[in-house]
């Protein structure tokens, strides 16, 4: 990492580092339900689902409703709907999101993810772990961990080509 | 009228009409309602969005369904509800309408679902409402029906995106229908040109141009080759001349049957308000027939009522 204006860092290589450490788990879990956090989770988990070639669909949660901070900032700007097409009652269940930092997004995504039943574990996939967590979660599996200023924001863009910079 | 419904920032603040509701706005209710149908065959969700919220549905005039569709998307939005029927308790008390808010408001209601049988009623509301209560307009007078207008686009748009390709029919008393003005404003807005109107002479709009409407009588010429055709619940006591002949009549000339629909496209999708006149304005073969979205609207309206009040509360701070 260096601290240009603009660092891009390398897609591909992250997210084969996530899929090397979720290979032992698919194995052994086939069944596994992979859902992807609205906008740039579902990035993630599209390309981790096709390359798995997971039987059961890929999901995506749009967690706007669930945000801790609709009273103070109101309803974001739509993204798309959730889709959970597959059940997920007693199944593991892969959350898939693009960064993970203060752990608010997961927060609401396992609210959310809970209103459509109860999976036997859920397991958190994170293209980047950027640390300065405010609730208590870690995941179990990280294609980038960066520590860097509370001040700079890491953005995914895509979907088609993933660009994944900082500024 | 209209711009008391906006907040500083251009966001929602009040829904009173489509009347000058800007397109962007109408677009980001449709999008927001979209996020709030339910997945085929699942059951609906309940989301947090307004849990510690009070919503009434402050009803001056009765309307069973829509304040179902109202109680029901305010508690998929965690909100707690009460239902008031105003038209038979407090002014039977001569209370004014006004009191009555005010009077809710202290209890801690934060949205209000008025419907009320006077005219600019759901404005003079907003124009007195506390400034963390937000009113949105369940119907008042022959004025404005905003939800019913947004619910009928947005099922518009799920079959027939493109707005400004469209030929819409309006079959009815349009002239004292808020359902019919609300609908045609949205239409406009989202850029439909093509709206026709179309009734016994009496029902028609005074002046149709205004309206941006093509009107007339001849249910044949105004219906060829719509893509929507939507049915408004006719008052018998409207219908002229002797009751049954009057609505027999009535039904051969401008009813939602299959042989007056079939001037229109063979795909256009036939539409009501509800509750439907089964025999008067609709055969119930055609309401519950291929075409119809009738039931689809119904289901609709819960998902634009939930966008609505989402929004507004976004927008709002909450009380205390």
């Amino acid at each position: 990492m260096n601290d240009d204006a603009h660092d891009t860092f390398d897609v591909d290589a992250a997210i084969a580092a996530l899929r090397a450490q979720l290979a032992p788990r698919i194995a052994t879990t086939p069944d596994a339900v992979l859902v992807g956090i609205e906008t740039g989770g579902a990035w993630i988990a599209s390309r981790l689902h096709a390359e798995f070639g997971l039987a059961a669909p890929l999901c995506t949660l749009n967690i706007s409703f669930y945000r801790d901070d609709f009273s103070t900032i109101g309803l974001h700007p739509s993204v798309g709907p959730s889709h959970i097409p597959a059940e997920i009652d007693g199944k593991t269940v892969i959350l898939v999101d693009d960064v993970l930092y203060t752990g608010r997004t997961v927060r609401a995504a396992l609210n959310e993810l809970f209103d459509y039943g109860r999976p036997a574990a859920v397991r958190l996939a994170v293209l980047v772990d950027r640390g300065a967590r405010e609730l208590p979660f870690a995941p179990d599996a990280v294609g980038l961990k960066l520590d860097i200023a509370t001040n700079r924001r890491i953005k995914l863009t895509g979907p088609d080509p993933l660009r994944l910079t900082m500024q | 009228m209209t711009a008391i419904q906006l907040d500083d920032q251009g966001g929602l603040r009040h829904l009173i009409t489509t009347q000058g509701l800007p397109r962007a706005l109408i677009e980001q209710i449709l999008d927001t309602a979209e996020s709030f149908v339910p997945d085929p065959g699942a059951p609906p969700r309940k989301v947090p969005l307004l849990r510690g919220r009070t919503v009434f549905n402050l009803f001056f005039e009765n309307s069973t369904r829509t304040r179902t569709t109202f109680e029901l998307a305010a508690k998929r939005l965690s909100a707690d509800v009460i239902n008031m029927d105003v038209a038979h308790s407090s002014r039977a008390k001569g209370e004014d309408d006004l009191d009555t808010l005010f009077t809710l408001q202290a209890m801690g209601g934060s949205i209000f679902a008025i419907r009320h049988p006077e005219n600019g009623a759901a404005a003079r509301f907003a124009a007195h409402a506390a400034d963390d209560v937000a009113i949105i307009n369940a119907g008042d007078g022959s004025h404005a029906h905003p939800t019913q207008a947004l619910l009928d686009v947005f099922t518009i748009r799920r079959h027939r995106p493109d707005f400004a390709n469209l030929a819409v029919a309006i079959v009815g008393d349009v002239r004292h229908s808020r359902v019919a003005h609300s609908t045609i404003q949205a239409l406009r807005t989202l850029g439909t040109r093509d709206i026709r109107v179309v009734g016994p002479e009496r029902f028609l709009p005074p002046d149709p141009a205004a309206l941006g409407v093509t009107a007339g009588t001849d249910c044949a010429a105004l219906l060829r080759d719509a893509d929507v055709v939507m049915g408004l619940r006719i008052q018998r006591e409207r219908i002229d001349g002797d009751a049954l002949e009057g609505v027999s009549d009535y039904h051969h000339r401008f009813g939602l049957t299959p042989a007056n629909l079939a001037h229109a496209r063979p795909d256009a999708l036939v539409m009501h308000p509800g509750p439907i006149n089964r025999g008067v304005e609709i055969d119930a073969d055609v309401a519950y027939g291929r075409q119809s979205v009738i039931l689809e609207q119904v289901r609709n309206g819960i998902a634009v009522r939930m966008a609505v009040m989402a929004i507004i509360a976004g927008n709002r701070q909450p009380r205390g």
